[in-house]
């Protein structure tokens, strides 16, 4: 199995895994607020179905509540097992919030992972109102709940591919003419790439950081450093 | 390499992966392993050549995805069953014979204490039952009614089935979840339940409703009972795993003991479904007389006995 490592010099909830192919994935976790949001819908969903098929069973008598208590019973722990292995990893109201489980290598999570996590609900429910899921949940490294301790899983959240074609700013590429590291180099080279979801100020903002080195402040300190990111990227003019 | 070279050339090779992606199971063929393998380079070169961070975020994201499509689990539904019933099963019951053990003990011990107390003493069933439940109980089993178990009429037969189903096999679930808290869970759902069955049974035996009580239970209760002790035995092996995990780390040893717990839960699951079914259609039946009820009841702890302890000896491990 791969070991799962979470960087314990920083506060942080990048949770990476080495896979086979000797790379390290990296996927950012949930924590307890998306997770209670997406479990309350999945309850008003529940809920609705229930009492929507309570009326019209009702109709039917003994053998309706029978067919109900059935219902209520698979719906109560198999709504979420059935859902998060059939719907990748994903009940509608983990699709709502846009969150995802999966195994602790972060492979589809399996029968058995998902049915173990979800039978063990009935621990993290005491002593009510999921409490000690709540306390496991913000006391481990990767906010798993008792159920996903054992099952081996983690609740990440969905990550969007963006398109893959970003516009860069229009402006001259220029070498940079001072020594530049490599993490400076990803500073600039994503500076640019982040150009269209910046606003004016905060990217004048974070130009002017570096005034001491550009020697240039305001406007034209935003273009020249994209001039350099957009050289670094491989621009030329 | 710059980085809009190193785009430009892979672009082709990265379209065709989201692609197969977005198309899922119907878009895996016989190049996308390569693919995979090829955009996992992709990925760690974007590290390693520190290129943008946009990049690197893009293609880890496409490299999740991938990674889904090519571990998926491809559940090879078609004779899987049979193996699980014929030897998975019964073979996990027998490796964790200990625990089933130390399970039917906390069960029957306690069972058979309340049992025999509330035989001698007809005013003891009232320590742990209120009166009216005493009265519930006293009015099912009366042998002056012709219906057995839960007052009701045949008609309301699927009515309990779904009762059962609800009220029992939550009970053994509850009773494997227990097994988190170190093991105490499961100890006080066993305990808890062998007092309140041998309490029923002891006080309607003193009464001496055995005519309608005991050929009542008898069929289904040879799943029943014996699923019960095995969900009992699932928790206490998880609990014992973080009580003694020995040389493997706790988190590790009750990943451990959680693969063997959950085959047990399965078997768990399937035996409380028929015992329902057995309940609701079979021991209601009170035309029927003693002596047949009796030799099913037999029967069918003969065949979940001798299933548990015979089947899967041969072959496979």
């Amino acid at each position: 199995m791969p070991k799962a490592s979470t960087d314990t010099a920083l506060l942080d909830t990048t949770y990476k895994v080495e896979t086979p192919e000797a790379i390290d994935l990296s996927a950012q976790l949930a924590g307890p607020v998306p997770r209670a949001l997406a479990f309350s819908a999945d309850l008003l969903l529940r809920s609705i179905v229930l009492s929507i098929l309570f009326i019209i069973l009702a109709i039917g008598g003994k053998a309706g509540v029978g067919i109900f208590l059935i219902v209520s019973f698979v719906l109560e722990w198999f709504y979420p097992v059935l859902f998060e292995v059939l719907y990748k990893g994903q009940t509608p109201g983990k699709r709502w919030m846009n969150i995802a489980v999966v195994n602790d290598d972060l492979t589809p999570v399996s029968w058995s992972t998902s049915i173990i996590r979800n039978l063990l609900r009935a621990v993290d429910f005491l002593p009510l109102c999921y409490v000690f899921g709540f306390f496991t949940m913000v006391m481990t490294n990767c906010f798993q709940r008792l159920g996903d301790i054992a099952a081996g899983s983690v609740v990440v959240h969905r990550q969007k591919t963006l398109p893959l074609a970003t516009t860069l700013p229009k402006v001259t590429p220029t070498p940079p003419s001072f020594d530049l590291g490599l993490d400076d180099v990803v500073a600039f080279t994503g500076f640019v790439e982040r150009d269209a979801a910046l606003t004016t100020a905060r990217k004048q903002e974070l130009a002017d950081m570096l005034s001491g080195v550009t020697q240039k402040t305001g406007p034209e300190a935003v273009s020249f450093i994209q001039g350099i990111g957009c050289w670094l990227l491989g621009e030329r003019k | 390499m710059k980085q809009q070279v190193f785009e430009q050339k892979y672009q082709g090779c990265w379209s065709r992966v989201a692609e197969i992606v977005s198309l899922g199971k119907a878009g895996y063929d016989e190049d996308f392993p390569n693919l995979f393998r090829s955009i996992c380079h992709h990925l760690a070169i974007a590290k390693h050549r520190r290129y943008s961070p946009q990049l690197v975020e893009r293609l880890n994201a496409q490299v999740i995805q991938a990674h889904h499509l090519f571990y998926q689990h491809n559940a090879r539904f078609k004779m899987q069953w049979l193996y699980f019933f014929v030897w998975q099963f019964p073979q996990t019951l027998r490796n964790n014979y200990r625990f089933i053990f130390a399970s039917l003990l906390l069960f029957a011990l306690p069972m058979l204490a309340m049992g025999l107390a509330c035989y001698l003493n007809p005013e003891f069933i009232y320590s742990m039952s209120s009166a009216e439940e005493v009265m519930k109980y006293e009015a099912m089993y009366d042998p002056s009614n012709n219906v057995l178990g839960r007052e009701r009429d045949s008609s309301s037969d699927i009515q309990m089935f779904g009762f059962y189903i609800k009220h029992n096999i939550g009970i053994s679930f509850q009773m494997f979840a227990g097994g988190m808290l170190a093991g105490f869970g499961s100890v006080f759902y066993l305990i808890f339940n062998g007092l309140a069955i041998g309490g029923v049974a002891g006080h309607l035996t003193q009464l001496g409703y055995t005519s309608t009580f005991y050929p009542f239970v008898v069929g289904h209760g040879s799943f029943e009972l014996t699923a019960l002790v095995f969900a009992g035995a699932a928790g206490l092996k998880l609990g014992y795993s973080i009580i003694s995990p020995g040389a493997y780390s706790r988190l590790e040893a009750l990943r451990i003991a959680g693969r063997d717990a959950i085959v047990i839960m399965y078997g768990v699951a399937v035996m409380l479904l028929i015992a329902a079914f057995i309940e609701a259609f079979w021991s209601s039946t009170a035309e029927l007389p003693q002596v047949v009820k009796y030799s099913v009841g037999a029967v069918l702890w003969a065949a979940v006995l001798g299933y548990c302890i015979l089947s899967g000896r041969r072959h496979g491990s």
